[in-house]
């Protein structure tokens, strides 16, 4: 696996001289990616270090995509504070980072007698977490609402506030945004070791020797083993919990406005029907525990009952295709709750067991991550006026690139990704280096054809920057 | 190629989306026929549809009377289709359709509205991907299909892998092997869910030419790889699972309808079929609305589809000159018998005058022999013998038929040999 030039530039420097951050993030999900821009913009010199060779490649790489309210988080509990408050901060800030919202509310649908009865308890909790606009739906204003729900529902209640978002655009914009306003993030960088020397911690990594005055573990999937690499024991274990989806053709996203979640269950919030910012119909997820922590597998059992259940809640998906199916992988660990903790004598900050709601909890976890540093005495002078980059539209609600001019046209025919949006994700500080990582980006071969029309054509766009390329030519090695 | 790039006009009588063999063809006889503002709008760089990266015979027999390779084939249609005096819009992806008919473009200068009498669709088909058919396991590089293969081999002259699998045994499974051996690329093994081969004979000696080990009945359950593929997890019909190392899947066939704007737009699909309902005129739901060519139905050749597009510049030229019956009061065909994948058109314009489709075609999804019913209401109309194999054309005449039709429905129903 090669060194990008950058880091090798780094290393180069660093023998000459041993440069000092003030935070270094260990993992670049959502969580890290939050915290990252948080500490950046209070003035923190934050280096961000990724194992992968891209951000966003563990447990962020395949989730629903929805801005929860909380409103069925624990009442008190760390994840119903930080859901709270980085949804809301979410709300304060998309507009400036230029980050998509689909404004389209939640269902919550009871199928049983049993979950009939446990509705107006839901909705006293909801209300216990400030979620106050919760309205109890009959069977008829359920059907009325949403049309094309199955008429076997038998109530609901509707959370007006709960919104979709998109699992990539908003941790890209906020480590961008860090990194514009001077972060560091290196890729292919796996911590191996560290020590704390009164001063600040000396980390070893794949790619060379850094100091940082504290460090922050974002490891998600990985988090309980940096903290047994780095402080020698970890208070949490990891327990991956995967969750399959089933991803249907745009067509079908107009079959239902709302989100549509069932009554959760202690383990699981359930498989949810929901809108994807990219206009298309998502069902999933699954709730599969397993040992290992990077292989997020589906199988096709799995795929069809989801199919199946997609359909008996939402008859009118039969008709239409599935476009494509993915998993991810959660990290949750033995505890129900977020497991945050602070360690003053070593610098050192925990952020583990983040186990399905990061998404929205990040922005709130980075406040709280913040509050802690602060605790140990470390003060910063936040930025004054930092800039705020403006994220490309890849929302299907939005108006895109390929309806302006110069786009140099478009070359993923079904997700409608122009030529110039690759081109752009291919270059800067957080250029794609797979094909994974342009999908992300870009929205390339996402869609219902998955690669048949515009393969070729990517593979000759993205010759020389990827690691690994997608094709060799043909008269090698012959 | 540096030739200047015109932007498509803001009205035209017939909008042809899609520059493949049977949009070409339509619009070339569209021009024979007078039609003298025409757009044929492809949203490639280049105009010719799929056998532009088909590097392989046997194309043009029927519309050229030569053997020629598939990109040759594509340059030829164009260049007739321009010599003829139709101007084709390479570069202008339509993203909307709407009646009136409106059609909204994209090209590289951006947004832009089309305004038309009449729109041809011929958008043609794709092969399903492994996400539409449910392959489980992990997600590396190297899991292609048969035209993201060509595209790489034949118009970047590139490989993905050198030593995969290759899923399905329909005809172009055997044109994946032929793209395979021209890019050396040695497949290990040829992988078939169904009893036999769904291609033709002929092509069924292929593989064992190639030696070639190929696995009937089996099923593939899972792909393996973080980066690029490493292996594939098989499944035989005795239950047996068994894991066969390779560094690419090439997931071939299971065509379907290139039928997005259709499905996002107005008109009504035909879950048979995968693409729009269309009566023997070829026109959709929204009457001005026509459809030809591989959007109509997985999958026929691209001399099947030219021929159809020819056809459809006939009806477009009637139907512009107000020769075509209304479209209201319409007998719906219906396939009443789960063997039966699909037939089309799925609509009779009654009365009928001439220049119709002059068959019936059906599909089946299993071998199946007996014998087809046709029933007008309750009468049975025609009968015809059946041993049909799945993925083959199967035609009914409708000579003799149209006539005599009395209810509002035609069913097809078999009477099952076994």
């Amino acid at each position: 696996m090669s060194e990008a030039p950058a880091d090798i530039a780094d290393q180069r420097a660093g023998r000459r001289r041993v440069e000092t951050f003030d935070v270094a993030v260990i993992g670049a999900g959502v969580v890290g990616c939050a915290v990252a821009r948080r500490l950046t913009m209070e003035g923190a010199r934050v280096v961000v270090l990724e194992k992968a060779l891209d951000i966003l490649d563990g447990a962020s790489k395949g989730n629903s995509g929805i801005l929860h309210t909380g409103f069925d988080a624990p009442p008190n509990s760390l994840e119903q504070r930080c859901i709270a408050a980085g949804y809301q901060e979410y709300l304060d800030i998309r507009e400036r980072l230029n980050l998509p919202l689909l404004d389209c509310g939640a269902l919550v649908l009871a199928w049983t007698e049993e979950e009939e009865a446990r509705l107006p308890d839901l909705m006293e909790q909801a209300r216990a977490n400030g979620v106050s606009d919760v309205e109890a739906l009959s069977r008829a204003e359920v059907l009325a609402l949403e049309p094309n729900v199955s008429p076997k529902v038998r109530a609901g209640f509707r959370v007006p506030r709960e919104f979709v978002i998109d699992p990539w655009s908003a941790p890209t914009a906020y480590l961008t945004q860090a990194l514009e306003n001077g972060a560091t993030c290196r890729r292919g960088c796996e911590v191996l070791a560290g020590t704390f020397d009164g001063e600040a911690w000396q980390l070893e990594t794949t790619t060379g020797s850094l100091r940082s005055r504290s460090v922050v573990n974002c490891a998600g999937l990985f988090g309980d083993r940096v903290d047994q690499r780095l402080l020698g024991q970890s208070s949490f274990t990891i327990r991956p919990r995967k969750g399959q989806f089933v991803v249907f053709d745009k067509a079908a996203a107009k079959l239902a406005r709302s989100i549509i979640l069932p009554v959760p269950t202690a383990k699981t919030k359930g498989v949810v029907i929901c809108r994807t910012s990219f206009g298309n119909l998502l069902v999933g997820p699954t709730a599969e525990d397993q040992d290992s922590r990077d292989d997020a597998s589906t199988d096709g059992e799995t795929l069809e009952m989801l199919r199946a259940k997609g359909i008996e809640m939402l008859p009118a998906l039969a008709g239409i295709p599935v476009t494509a199916t993915y998993a991810g992988l959660r990290p949750a660990s033995e505890h129900k709750d977020y497991q945050l903790s602070a360690e003053a004598a070593r610098c050192y900050i925990t952020v583990g067991g983040i186990r399905s709601t990061g998404l929205s909890s990040a922005l709130g976890l980075a406040r709280e991550v913040c509050r802690l540093l602060e605790g140990f005495g470390e003060t910063f002078a936040p930025l004054t006026e930092p800039s705020w980059p403006k994220a490309g539209v890849l929302t299907e609600y939005g108006e895109r690139a390929w309806a302006r001019a110069g786009n140099g046209g478009i070359v993923c025919h079904c997700e409608l990704v122009t030529r110039h949006e690759i081109e752009a994700a291919l270059d800067g500080p957080l250029a794609a280096r797979s094909l994974a990582g342009l999908k992300r980006r870009t929205r390339v071969t996402m869609g219902r054809c998955q690669g048949f029309y515009c393969l070729g054509a990517l593979s000759e766009i993205t010759e020389g920057r990827f690691d690994a390329p997608l094709t060799e030519p043909i008269d090698d090695g012959e | 190629m540096a030739s200047e790039r015109r932007v498509a006009p803001a009205q035209v009588d017939v909008a042809i989306v899609g520059g493949g063999p049977a949009g070409l063809a339509a619009a070339t006889r569209l021009r024979q026929l007078g039609t003298t503002s025409l757009a044929v709008l492809d949203r490639e760089p280049e105009a010719g549809g799929i056998p532009r990266h088909c590097g392989h015979f046997p194309f043009g027999v029927r519309e050229f009377h030569r053997l020629l390779r598939g990109p040759d084939y594509a340059r030829r249609l164009v260049t007739q289709a321009r010599d003829s005096g139709v101007e084709v819009f390479p570069a202008t992806t339509v993203t909307g359709i709407a009646s009136g008919p409106r059609l909204v473009l994209s090209t590289p200068d951006g947004k832009a509205e089309l305004a038309a009498h009449k729109v041809l669709l011929a958008t043609g088909v794709r092969e399903t991907s492994r996400a539409a058919r449910f392959i489980g396991g992990q997600r590396p590089r190297g899991v292609i299909s048969t035209g993201a293969l060509q595209s790489m081999v034949y118009l970047a002259s590139k490989r993905p892998f050198r030593r995969p699998v290759i899923l399905g045994s329909e005809l172009v499974s055997f044109s994946a092997i032929l793209t395979c051996r021209h890019a050396g690329i040695r497949p290990v093994a040829m992988i078939e869910p169904g009893r036999r081969i769904t291609a033709w004979r002929f092509a069924a000696a292929l593989p064992r030419l190639q030696s070639l080990p190929l696995h009937l009945e089996t099923e593939l359950l899972a792909v393996h790889g973080r980066e690029q593929v490493e292996g594939v997890t098989l499944r035989s019909r005795d239950g047996r699972e068994w894991d066969l190392e390779c560094d690419g899947v090439l997931v071939t066939g299971g065509f379907t309808p290139e039928a997005t704007l259709c499905r996002l737009g107005h008109l009504e699909m035909d879950s048979g079929s995968g693409g729009p309902v269309i009566d023997q005129f070829g026109r959709c739901s929204d009457p001005d609305f026509f459809a030809a060519g591989n959007l109509l139905r997985p999958v026929e050749t691209a001399g099947w589809s030219w021929r159809e597009g020819v056809a459809a510049g006939d009806r477009l030229a009637a139907a512009l000159a107000d020769r075509l019956p209304a479209a209201e009061g319409q007998v719906e065909v219906i396939a009443d018998h789960p063997a039966i994948k699909l037939v089309l058109p799925q609509r009779l314009a009654l009365p009928a005058p001439a220049g119709g489709m002059s068959h019936l075609q059906l599909r089946l999804n299993r071998a199946v022999r007996g014998v087809l019913q046709v029933r007008d209401g309750d009468a049975i109309v025609l009968t015809q013998t059946l041993a049909g194999l799945p993925e083959r054309r199967i035609l009914v005449p409708l000579k003799g038929l149209l006539g005599k039709l009395r209810g509002d429905t035609l069913s097809l129903s078999i009477l099952e040999v076994t």
